[in-house]
C-alpha cells in the first residue's frame, strides 16, 4: 500500500480568463475506512493565493503551517503578499530540503499574479515544479483527473463555465476512485470576488 | 534548554522525517514514485560551438506528469544543461550550480568556464553517492572553446565529441553513431540533434512530446524552445464539453469580496528647512 493511499484525496486546478478555480474532495480516511466528510486540503494563504496539499493528511496541513509561517514573516519583512511564482519556489524549497527523508504530500498552488494573470502549478513530493497554463491535479484520482480535464478543459473560460468544467472533471474523477469523494469543495477567485461552493456528490 | 522557533535554515539538506519514513517502510508502506524525466538528452560539438537537445515528457511512474516540461536548465550565458533522472534533483542541482557560477563571475568578474561548472556538479553529485540522482549533459563555449561533457549520478564524468544520456541514450546513440562526423556545420548539427530526439521520442516510452534545441556558440546562445512539435493532439472534439450554467448540484455557496490593499504614497510632502 503506498503512502499516499493512506487518506485519500483528490485536487485540481484550472485556468480561465483572469481567474482560476482550486477544487478538492472532502473525504478523510484511514485506508478504507471514512473518518471525516468535511476534511479541508485548499488552505488560503493570502486573498490571491491558494494552496491545495494531497497525500498523507498529517504532512498536508505541517506543509501548510510551515508554509504560512514563512508568508507570514516574508509579509512582515516586504510589507506586501508573495507572488504566486515566488511561493512556488518557496515551497519546491521546503520540499527539496527533506530530500531524502520528504513530506508525503503533493501540493497544487494556485493564484493571481501580477495583472490579475492567474498562475497554477503542482508538484511532486520532491519539490520538482510542474508549471501548467491549462490545469493541474494531485492525489488518488490523478489518473482519472488527467483524463477528465484533457476532454473537458478549454482555454479562456468565464467564471461560470469554469466552475461548471471544474466541478463536472472533479466529481466524474472521484466516482472511480474509492479513496476520495464524499462531496466536493470548489474555490473560484476572480480579481473582485472569491466564491467558494460545496458540492453535492455520491457518499459512497 | 529551551527548543528554539523553526526559524528559516541556512540551506542544505534537513534529515529530520527520515527516522518517522523508515518506520512507515517497516511497516509495509511503499516509497511514492517520485516524478523523473524519462528522456532523451542529447548533445554534440559542431564547428562552431555546441548543440544541446532534449524531449519535453516528464513521467510519474507510468502517467506522464507533463508533456511540455523543459528538461535544458540554464547555468551560464554561455553554458546550459541538459538533465535526466529524479526531476527535483536535476533542477535543484543545475539551480544551485548556477547560482555559485555567478557568484564566482561576480568575484573573478570573467565569463564562467565549463569546466567550473563540471567540477562543481561533479563534487557536489559524488559527495551523496549517487543518491541524487542526476544524469546530466553539460555544454557551453567559453575562452578556451567548445566543450561537451556528461555527468553521471555518481560523479564521474566524460568528455566527448557527441553525447546522449536518459532512457531513450540508446535510440539517440544509434544516429549520432551513424551520422556524425566532425566539422558539422549550424544546420547539420540542429538537423541531427532533432534527429537523435526524434529517435528517442518514437522509440522509448519515457521520452516524448516536442523537441527543445539549444545552439551555444561563441559569444551568442540561441535556445529553440519547442523547435520541432511532431505530436500535435489530432484527437479533440471540435465542439467541446460545454456544461449549462447549474448544472452541477451546490449545496452551500459563500462569496468574500476581495479587498484591494491600501497603498501608501512613498516620499509625500518635503520637510521644512
Amino acid at each position: 500500500m503506498s503512502i499516499f493511499e493512506y487518506n485519500g484525496s483528490a485536487l485540481v486546478a484550472m485556468v480561465g480568463k483572469n481567474c482560476f478555480a482550486i477544487a478538492s474532495d472532502r473525504r478523510l480516511g484511514v485506508q478504507l475506512q471514512t473518518v471525516a466528510t468535511d476534511f479541508q486540503r485548499v488552505f488560503k494563504i493570502h486573498d490571491r493565493l491558494y494552496i491545495g496539499l494531497s497525500g498523507l493528511a498529517t504532512d498536508a496541513q505541517t506543509m501548510y503551517q510551515k508554509l504560512v509561517f514563512r508568508h507570514k514573516l516574508y509579509q512582515l519583512r516586504e510589507e506586501r503578499d508573495m507572488k504566486p511564482q515566488t511561493f512556488a519556489s518557496l515551497v519546491s524549497a521546503l520540499l527539496y530540503e527533506k530530500r531524502f527523508g520528504p513530506f508525503f504530500c503533493q501540493p497544487v498552488i494556485a493564484g493571481l499574479g501580477d495583472n490579475d494573470e492567474p498562475f497554477i502549478c503542482t508538484m511532486d513530493c520532491l519539490g520538482a515544479k510542474e508549471l501548467a497554463k491549462d490545469f493541474v491535479v494531485s492525489g488518488t484520482a490523478s489518473e482519472s483527473l488527467y483524463g477528465a480535464c484533457e476532454s473537458m478543459y478549454k482555454p479562456d473560460m468565464e467564471p461560470e463555465e469554469l466552475f461548471e468544467t471544474i466541478s463536472q472533471a472533479l466529481l466524474s474523477s472521484v466516482d472511480r476512485d474509492c479513496l476520495s469523494g464524499w462531496g466536493g469543495y470548489v474555490l473560484l477567485v476572480t480579481p473582485t470576488e472569491v466564491q467558494e461552493k460545496i458540492l453535492k456528490g455520491r457518499m459512497d | 534548554m529551551v527548543k528554539m522557533t523553526d526559524l528559516p535554515t541556512k540551506g542544505g539538506f534537513s534529515f529530520d522525517l527520515c527516522t518517522r519514513n523508515q518506520m512507515l517502510l517497516d511497516k509495509g508502506v511503499q516509497m511514492p514514485p517520485f516524478r523523473k524525466t524519462g528522456t532523451t538528452i542529447v548533445g554534440l560539438v559542431f564547428q562552431d560551438g555546441v548543440v544541446l537537445g532534449a524531449d519535453t515528457r516528464a513521467t510519474e511512474g507510468p502517467i506522464v506528469a507533463d508533456k511540455n516540461c523543459e528538461k535544458i536548465h540554464f547555468m551560464a550565458p554561455n553554458i546550459y544543461c541538459c538533465g535526466a533522472g529524479t526531476a527535483a534533483d536535476t533542477e535543484a542541482v543545475t539551480d544551485m550550480v548556477s547560482s555559485q557560477l555567478q557568484l564566482h563571475r561576480y568575484a573573478t568578474g570573467r565569463e564562467s568556464r565549463v569546466v567550473t561548472a563540471l567540477t562543481l556538479l561533479k563534487s557536489h553529485l559524488f559527495s551523496y553517492q549517487g543518491h541524487v540522482s542526476a544524469a546530466l549533459v553539460l555544454g557551453g563555449v567559453d575562452v578556451t572553446g567548445p566543450h561537451l561533457h556528461t555527468v553521471y549520478p555518481h560523479g564521474s564524468t566524460d568528455t566527448l565529441p557527441f553525447a546522449t544520456m536518459g532512457s531513450g541514450s540508446l535510440a539517440a546513440m544509434s544516429v549520432f553513431e551513424s551520422k556524425y562526423r566532425e566539422g558539422l556545420t549550424r544546420e547539420e548539427g540542429i538537423e541531427l540533434v532533432a534527429e537523435a530526439i526524434c529517435a528517442g521520442i518514437f522509440n522509448d516510452l519515457g521520452s516524448g512530446s516536442n523537441v527543445d534545441v539549444c545552439v551555444i556558440t561563441k559569444g551568442q546562445t540561441e535556445y529553440l524552445r519547442n523547435y520541432q512539435l511532431p505530436n500535435p493532439r489530432t484527437y479533440i472534439s471540435s465542439k467541446g464539453y460545454s456544461f449549462v450554467k447549474g448544472q452541477t448540484e451546490v449545496l452551500s455557496t459563500k462569496i468574500t469580496p476581495i479587498q484591494s490593499k491600501v497603498q501608501t504614497v512613498e516620499g509625500g510632502d518635503a520637510m521644512e528647512e
